[in-house]
């Protein structure tokens, strides 16, 4: 790890990490503040959902939440947050190291006496800090819309600090698969195709999951894995699909060493 | 000491040829000229030596320690000049030169002022902002700035105006002086020749020489030029003449071998106008590609 690249990789973010954490806290307050007017309309709001087709609530997780209730109202908001947080870590997966060879300062960094361990060390280490300063945020303001927006309704702070440590391991998996994707196709030339690619593929997998039922899509996306509407229903997570992407973000990390260690820096051509 | 040991050092880019067999030493002080055409292999051998790129075969050895193995240990007492220079487009030099120098745990400040005010660098200014020539400038002082015992220059005066190319040799010989061990790769032989003691020469990836650059010059060939009436090629045709051009009533050519032999064939000539002068690298060097 080297204090020098880590500070410098930050310092780089910092400006992308304030406009996303701003957006996902503003996300939250909109949609929550909707609540009051949700709970008060509860019988006709879930009159008007039940109208909608089975196959389109089970797509927005609908048909296993009461939109009525407090977290059930939340978990919904969640998956949008989840979008955004996929969308935003897996932009850093891509290009944590790729951007760096597009540009061409790759030579400049790796001809410092560091070694590529560091290097990339001290990039995950970074992109890993701003991606926390975006989870607090997400913290921070879930609990303050919740306790300004929730109108005397009960939830159980329990299930909800379920929700939001699942963050982090959720951050985790985007950007490691994303940056194990960049290190395994030959060249990435832009990065936010690749970020919107990944993070929409997998959102809209589970979403078809949700709409075939049986299908076994839930296997490969994390947002199946981390599936809020469950985690809200349930009190808990699904043990075997959490450690199932655990794993998958550990093999993309110990994958993407030994590829980075191992690999021919492009020079310009 | 040798600084650089190179053995057999081969890359090959799947199945394009990088370098194959690249064998050479560099003595400590020295400065080296690697010379060859574009694409003959001399950033490839760069780029191993700095360990940007794996070698496919053969080993690579500086300050006595492996490339691959040692490579952050080595780096730091190396700095790199590349061909082209890219550094972060939202920094400014000065924050790039400091970035560049926290790297090497100790205080570069000074020579990082002397630097930049020999190069007339503008600290304040975005790099997006600086001009070809400029951001090879802050390419120098990057490269120089935590006074390297190794410095490796690929084709480092592309886009300095002549003023500061002057400049530059005149700071890579005060360097020199110093004791700093230099490999300069090149494909301007005039700069070569004006800098190196050694040179390697590579084309296609194979070196085809390595010697002195006074042997490579004064114990091989002699360019040879004779002006008489009616003279025709053949007239000058000996062994170790080659290369003979005619033009117009004068002929020049190349040779290899005992002077005396050459003169007695001259003197048999009716003779307007002669010249035996050392042949310029570029010259020698057009011959080593045919």
């Amino acid at each position: 790890m080297s204090t020098t690249i880590y500070l410098h990789e930050f310092r780089t973010r910092l400006k992308s990490v304030v406009i996303w954490s701003l957006s996902v806290a503003f996300l939250i307050v909109f949609f929550f503040s909707m609540f009051t007017i949700f709970v008060d309309q509860a019988a006709l709001m879930n009159e008007f959902l039940a109208r909608y087709p089975q196959e389109m609530r089970a797509a927005f997780g609908m048909d296993r939440i009461d939109m009525a209730s407090v977290l059930g109202f939340y978990s919904f908001v969640f998956m949008f947050v989840q979008l955004c947080l996929a969308i935003q870590a897996s932009n850093y997966g891509f290009g944590l190291v790729s951007i760096e060879e597009n540009e061409l300062t790759a030579d400049f960094l790796l001809s410092k006496p560091v070694s590529r361990m560091q290097v990339l060390t001290s990039k995950l280490l970074a992109a890993l800090t701003s991606l926390t300063i975006t989870n607090l945020a997400v913290w921070a303001i879930s609990f303050t819309a919740i306790e300004l927006f929730r109108g005397g309704h009960a939830y159980e702070p329990g299930t909800l600090l379920l929700l939001l440590i699942s963050i982090v391991i959720f951050q985790l998996f985007f950007l490691s698969v994303g940056l194990v994707i960049s290190l395994l196709v030959r060249r990435v030339r832009s990065v936010t195709p690749y970020a919107l690619g990944l993070a929409f593929g997998a959102y809209v997998l589970s979403a078809f999951s949700g709409i075939f039922g049986d299908v076994k899509l839930e296997l490969i996306t994390p947002f199946k894995h981390i599936d809020a509407a469950s985690i809200v229903r349930d009190g808990a997570y699904n043990p075997p699909l959490l450690l199932l992407n655990v794993a998958v973000t550990l093999v993309a990390l110990v994958l993407s060493y030994w590829m980075y260690t191992r690999r021919d820096i492009p020079a310009v051509s | 000491m040798s600084v650089i040991e190179v053995s057999k050092l081969t890359k090959y880019y799947g199945k394009s040829r990088g370098i194959v067999d690249v064998s050479f030493n560099e003595e400590e002080g020295e400065i080296f000229g690697f010379i060859g055409p574009n694409g003959a292999g001399k950033s490839t051998t760069i780029r191993l030596l700095l360990s940007l790129i794996h070698p496919s075969g053969g080993t690579a050895r500086i300050f006595g320690k492996d490339v691959t193995t040692h490579g952050p240990e080595i780096r730091r007492d190396i700095g790199y000049l590349p061909s082209e220079v890219f550094y972060y487009e939202g920094m400014k030099v000065i924050d790039l030169l400091k970035y560049s120098a926290s790297f090497y745990g100790k205080d570069c400040t000074q020579r990082m002022r002397e630097l930049s005010d020999l190069m007339e660098l503008e600290m304040n200014r975005r790099i997006s902002d600086l001009s070809y020539g400029n951001k090879k400038k802050v390419g120098i002082v990057q490269g120089l700035l935590h006074s390297p015992k190794l410095l490796f220059l690929d084709e480092p005066t592309a886009g300095l105006d002549p003023l500061m190319q002057r400049k530059f040799f005149d700071l890579i010989r005060q360097e020199n002086a110093r004791g700093v061990t230099v490999f300069f790769s090149s494909h301007i032989l005039g700069e070569v020749q004006r800098l190196c003691t050694r040179v390697g020469i590579i084309r296609e990836g194979k070196i085809v020489e390595i010697s002195d650059i006074r042997t490579l010059q004064k114990n091989k060939y002699k360019k040879v030029c004779v002006t008489a009436k009616g003279l025709k090629p053949a007239d000058v045709k000996m062994a170790g003449v080659t290369n003979v051009q005619a033009d117009n009533g004068a002929v020049s050519f190349f040779f290899k071998g005992d002077i005396n032999a050459m003169l007695k064939k001259i003197g048999g000539l009716k003779v307007e106008d002669a010249t035996i002068e050392e042949p310029t690298l570029e010259e020698i060097f057009m011959h080593y590609y045919e």
